[in-house]
């Protein structure tokens, strides 16, 4: 494996996008960096901007309006670029699959690397999904 | 030939390295103060590394040299500080005739460099945030000359960083004087204000102008600026240390001295920066050219008095 991606997986950065989630998903993420689950301690840092950022954490059904700026952001973002869908919206629409509003789930938008389930995940759920992205790719390459 | 060698050797390699772990240390602290666990010691280095390996972008209308060049500028000045720091505390060569000059000036190019990336990158958070820097920049250096008058006053009116070093060696440390304490008081939140941490991390404020002129930076660009950051923690308090605790020693057992007069500064800094609110740029500049400076004229006139 090359050293830089090495690195990469030791230090990721996340950029947080709530492409209109009702919120829930957004505080459980917040939830990570808090003493009780520290995700400072993996190397995890939340980036500012998306230019800083190595792992895009998208929550929420992409709507019609936010899909577009969800296209936009990834194409901004440098690459190696790792993208975590989080919590049912974004992986499966959940309770707007019927919306008018909501016309295609996160991975026929963007590819998507790791699913992280639930409605709300808990930070537990989210720390074990960020770690089983890193085993992912360490057992690609 | 030899001066390349110590460029590479003292200002870039032994810098880094110390900058690299005190900044561990510094975000250590940070997570034990908050209860947490903190990342593992070679996190800044693996956060470089990572980021020397990420695409870098060019944004649409930045003026493309400056933009890259501005983070190399800043990177040079503070390599070139550390190595007159460096000569200067182990005799390794005899420096010049105002040196000490030459470091205030070196110092404020890291501030400038970012101040051009900002404005070269063309992104208005960005040039919110180079604008801020740039006040805050006028705001710290009135104070910060003039507490470093008093080691020169005390030293007898000497320019040279080797002659203060010496003058400390045969009467004590300035930071012994009144006068001394005081200007090292002030050089203190002039420095937090230099290395752009809480509270006075106004340019970079990332809840508002989310990380300020290094909004656009990515990949190597970015490497280099937090490089140079993390050097600069490093760099600064070992000026002030050169200044007015009598520089760094490596023999015997003054070697623990050196390591404690470093530890206790990156601590004060940490501590201040966990335990304050963000300022606002009116209030920093009223505080720097307030109560700043006047502690820092009366630290002024009490060396001349020789207090
Ligand atoms: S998955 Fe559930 S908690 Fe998360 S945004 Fe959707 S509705 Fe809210």
């Amino acid at each position: 494996m090359k050293l830089t991606l090495k690195a990469l997986l030791k230090s990721p950065w996340v950029f947080h996008l709530s492409t209109g989630s009702c919120n829930n998903c957004d505080i459980e993420i917040l939830d990570c960096l808090t003493p009780r689950f520290d995700i400072e301690r993996f190397g995890m840092l939340l980036a500012p901007s998306i230019k800083h950022a190595d792992v895009l954490l998208v929550t929420g059904s992409c709507n019609r309006k936010s899909a577009i700026r969800l296209k936009r952001l990834y194409e901004q973002a440098p690459k190696p670029c790792l993208v975590v869908a989080i919590g049912e919206c974004s992986l499966s629409r959940g309770m707007f699959i019927h919306s008018y509003n909501c016309p295609l789930p996160l991975d026929k938008i963007i590819p998507v690397d790791a699913y992280i389930p639930g409605c709300p995940p808990k930070p537990e759920a989210i720390l074990a999904g960020a770690l089983k992205l890193i085993q992912k790719i360490k057992g690609n390459l | 030939m030899l001066y390349i060698v110590y460029l590479i050797i003292y200002g870039f390699i032994l810098t880094a390295g110390l900058g690299l772990i005190a900044s561990w240390i510094d975000r250590k602290i940070t997570a034990r103060i908050q209860y947490r666990k903190g990342p593992p010691l070679l996190q800044p280095l693996i956060d470089i590394i990572k980021l020397l390996g990420k695409e870098t972008l060019i944004p649409k209308g930045a003026s493309k040299t400056m933009f890259i060049l501005a983070p190399v500028i800043g990177f040079g000045s503070v390599v070139t500080v550390s190595t007159l720091l460096w000569a200067n505390n182990n005799n390794l060569f005899s420096s010049f005739l105002g040196d000490i000059i030459v470091v205030l000036y070196l110092l404020a190019i890291p501030s400038l460099s970012i101040m051009i990336g900002g404005f070269a990158s063309g992104n208005p958070l960005a040039r919110v945030g180079s604008s801020r820097e740039m006040k805050l920049l006028l705001g710290y250096e009135l104070p910060f000359v003039l507490a470093i008058l008093v080691p020169i006053i005390k030293s007898g009116f000497s320019l040279k960083l080797a002659e203060i070093i010496g003058f400390q060696a045969q009467n004590g440390a300035v930071a012994g004087y009144a006068s001394g304490i005081l200007a090292l008081i002030v050089c203190i939140f002039c420095m937090q204000a230099k290395l752009g941490l809480v509270p006075f991390d106004i340019p970079e404020a990332e809840t508002e102008i989310i990380s300020g002129p290094m909004v656009e930076y990515s990949g190597t660009g970015l490497a280099i600026f937090r490089l140079m950051k993390n050097m600069l923690l490093f760099t600064l308090p070992f000026f002030l240390i050169v200044l007015f605790l009598g520089g760094l020693k490596f023999n015997g057992i003054s070697i623990l001295y050196s390591v404690l007069k470093y530890i206790v500064l990156l601590l004060i800094i940490t501590v201040i920066r966990n335990t304050n609110p963000r300022l606002r740029i009116d209030q920093a500049m009223r505080f720097f050219w307030g109560p700043a400076t006047v502690v820092a004229v009366v630290a002024v006139i009490l060396a001349v008095l020789g207090k």
